[in-house]
């Protein structure tokens, strides 16, 4: 079985993340950019497959600058066994229409029997771009699972509901995303670190994709960014030590803002 | 005027989820709303007269044998097939997942261009649909358009407090059928909503949240009796959540729910960058907290240095007194 993980570099959620009010677009430079977690945890639901099942071959894709290099070193250092990079100067400022677009084209080039994602990035916080890849592929996605079973011609699992939890499956070859609810990724081990330097890492342009950034997205509606503006920072209020009397006195404070 | 759809979120028995409002209000502020519905055969026209009040001018009621076996899929058609009898600029649906998945697979499919967890939309002077979005937590305030056509845009549930002109509302049903080998296929649904008393956290007014301070399990009732005093949903930091405190459901911040209460209350909460981007657009934040340089006192309007032990009972019984 081959498995596709996509993962996305994002900037580290412990740091302070910033746009550039001018573009629009996130600053890459302005933070350590990692691999996000959640797709970090999309790559151990494939190596725990692989550990299970002989002969199961792990990719990891991602789409980005030439900073992505680094993240898919990451996953391969973690055990997957190739990578492929998407660089092209036109795909800055993709939408999630063109990001899927291009992603399923990898996916279809890659052959692969199930594509494994994290429900939602922390940065744009879509979580739209798994089923989107699904539909440009005619193929059934399962999204926001909290826990994944796979076996040769089917993946199923659970997703929360508004009002509780529902099960479903779908035949392969399938796309879904993963939640929280799957457990931590394994980290990269010494040997693991030595030998992701001789694995292949594949670089891809839109052209190699058969693709061009314009024509893909002509005749359609394409999201852009209108304006970005900073919200002024919070200012700190009053603060208080408690000398015994802090709960009354909090309570005097919401009263008089009329707060309860 | 043109047609906007929004799409409604029905509960597995059928009743109108606290979502339709805002999705109606903010379908009439950018055109002539129709409501969408997917129901069961046979049943999809009782809805008209609620959908009417809450702003509807025409509900398409679509109706799938298909619902509750194929996933998200009827969603999709009915939405494809009211846009071809009701040409329109945009369909509006809930930022849930389902309605992710839906308003995702839909774009592509119809060549639209997707806008993701808009807050608030407005119409701009030439026409074409402005979203509002609230980036990084809140710290950045962006607005997005389509261009080149049609636009699919997820709501933030709970973000629209409009609520649109009741009316009469004009229902026509359709049948939907899907090809189900292009869709998962649902085997159970299990409804364990818990009856809770406490309003949801996602649109709560006011939430008590608990942090890794609280230093237990059995500690953190404190959280449940202050929210409970107050008529506050219960929320906690990561840290909580990871140290098996209190469920992931409950989890704000970054890799949780991203919540904008009147009040918000922190306790025993640090506030480290994860947990303060799913907060900080909170109107009024208090915190309490025994580490005088914790960063959530940053971000406070009001913040107390002591035991949440001590504070927090002291609290409670001062509002069990007022409320006599």
């Amino acid at each position: 079985m081959k498995i596709v993980v996509l993962m996305k570099q994002v900037p580290d959620t412990w740091g302070e993340r910033t746009l550039d009010v001018t573009t629009g677009l996130s600053e890459r430079a302005a933070t350590d950019a990692v691999i996000d977690e959640i797709g970090e945890r999309a790559l151990e639901v494939a190596l725990t497959h692989r550990d299970a099942v002989k002969g199961t071959e792990v990719v990891v894709v991602s789409m980005g600058p030439a900073s992505v290099t680094a993240a898919l070193r990451k996953g391969l250092s973690m055990g997957a066994d190739s990578a492929i990079h998407v660089l092209d100067d036109g795909l800055v400022g993709a939408d999630a229409w063109l990001t899927s677009k291009v992603l399923a084209a990898v996916v279809a080039r890659s052959g692969a029997d199930v594509v494994v994602a994290g429900n939602e990035s922390t940065d744009g916080r879509g979580g739209v771009v798994p089923a989107m890849i699904a539909e440009h592929l005619g193929l059934p996605h399962l999204s926001f699972l909290n826990d994944v079973t796979l076996t040769p011609g089917e993946v199923s699992g659970s997703r929360s509901t508004d009002t509780g939890t529902l099960q479903a499956h779908a035949a392969l070859p399938a796309v879904i995303s993963i939640t929280e609810g799957l457990p931590e990724a394994r980290f990269p081990n010494f040997k693991g670190i030595m030998t992701a330097k001789k694995k292949p890492l594949e670089v891809l342009s839109l052209a190699d994709l058969g693709l061009a950034a314009a024509s893909t997205v002509a005749g359609n509606g394409r999201s852009v960014v209108v304006s970005t503006v900073q919200r002024p920072a919070r200012t700190a209020g009053t603060k208080t030590i408690d000398e015994g009397n802090a709960g009354v006195e909090l309570a005097e404070f919401l009263v008089a803002g009329r707060l309860i | 005027m043109t047609h906007v759809l929004a799409l409604i979120d029905l509960s597995p028995s059928g009743e109108i989820s606290n979502t339709a409002p805002g999705l109606l209000a903010a379908a009439a502020a950018l055109g002539t709303p129709v409501a969408v519905t997917v129901t069961a055969p046979g049943v999809g026209s009782i809805l008209g007269g609620q959908l009417g009040a809450l702003g509807a001018e025409i509900v398409f009621a679509a109706e799938s044998e298909q619902l509750g076996s194929v996933l998200i899929a009827p969603q999709i058609e009915a939405l494809a097939a009211a846009v071809a009898a009701y040409p329109s600029s945009a369909i509006l649906v809930s930022n849930t997942s389902d309605g992710r998945d839906i308003a995702g697979r839909l774009a592509v499919r119809l060549n639209a261009g997707l806008v993701i967890d808009a807050v608030a939309v407005r119409q701009a002077d030439d026409s074409s649909i402005l979203a509002t979005h609230s980036v990084f937590g809140g710290a950045y305030i962006v607005e997005s358009t389509v261009t080149g056509g049609l636009a699919v845009v997820t709501v933030r549930p709970g973000s629209i407090d409009d609520r649109a002109t009741p009316v009469t509302a004009t229902v026509a049903t359709a049948t939907i059928s899907v090809d189900a080998a292009r869709f998962a296929a649902i085997d159970s649904i299990a409804d364990t909503a818990v009856e809770s008393s406490r309003p949801e956290l996602r649109d709560a007014s006011i939430i008590v949240s608990g942090g890794r301070g609280l230093g237990s399990k059995e500690n953190f009732v404190l959280v449940e009796q202050l929210a409970d005093a107050l008529g506050a949903a219960v929320g906690a930091s990561r840290a909580a959540v990871d140290a098996g405190y209190i469920a992931q459901t409950a989890q704000v911040g970054q890799t949780g729910i991203t919540v904008s209460p009147n009040l918000y209350i922190a306790l025993g909460i640090s506030g480290a960058i994860q947990h303060r981007a799913g907060m900080q657009t909170a109107k009024t934040i208090v915190a309490i907290n025994k580490d005088a340089d914790a960063p959530i006192f940053d971000v406070a309007d009001f913040g107390i240095v002591g035991d949440v032990f001590k504070v927090v009972p002291q609290l409670i019984d001062a509002i069990n007194a007022r409320a006599k």
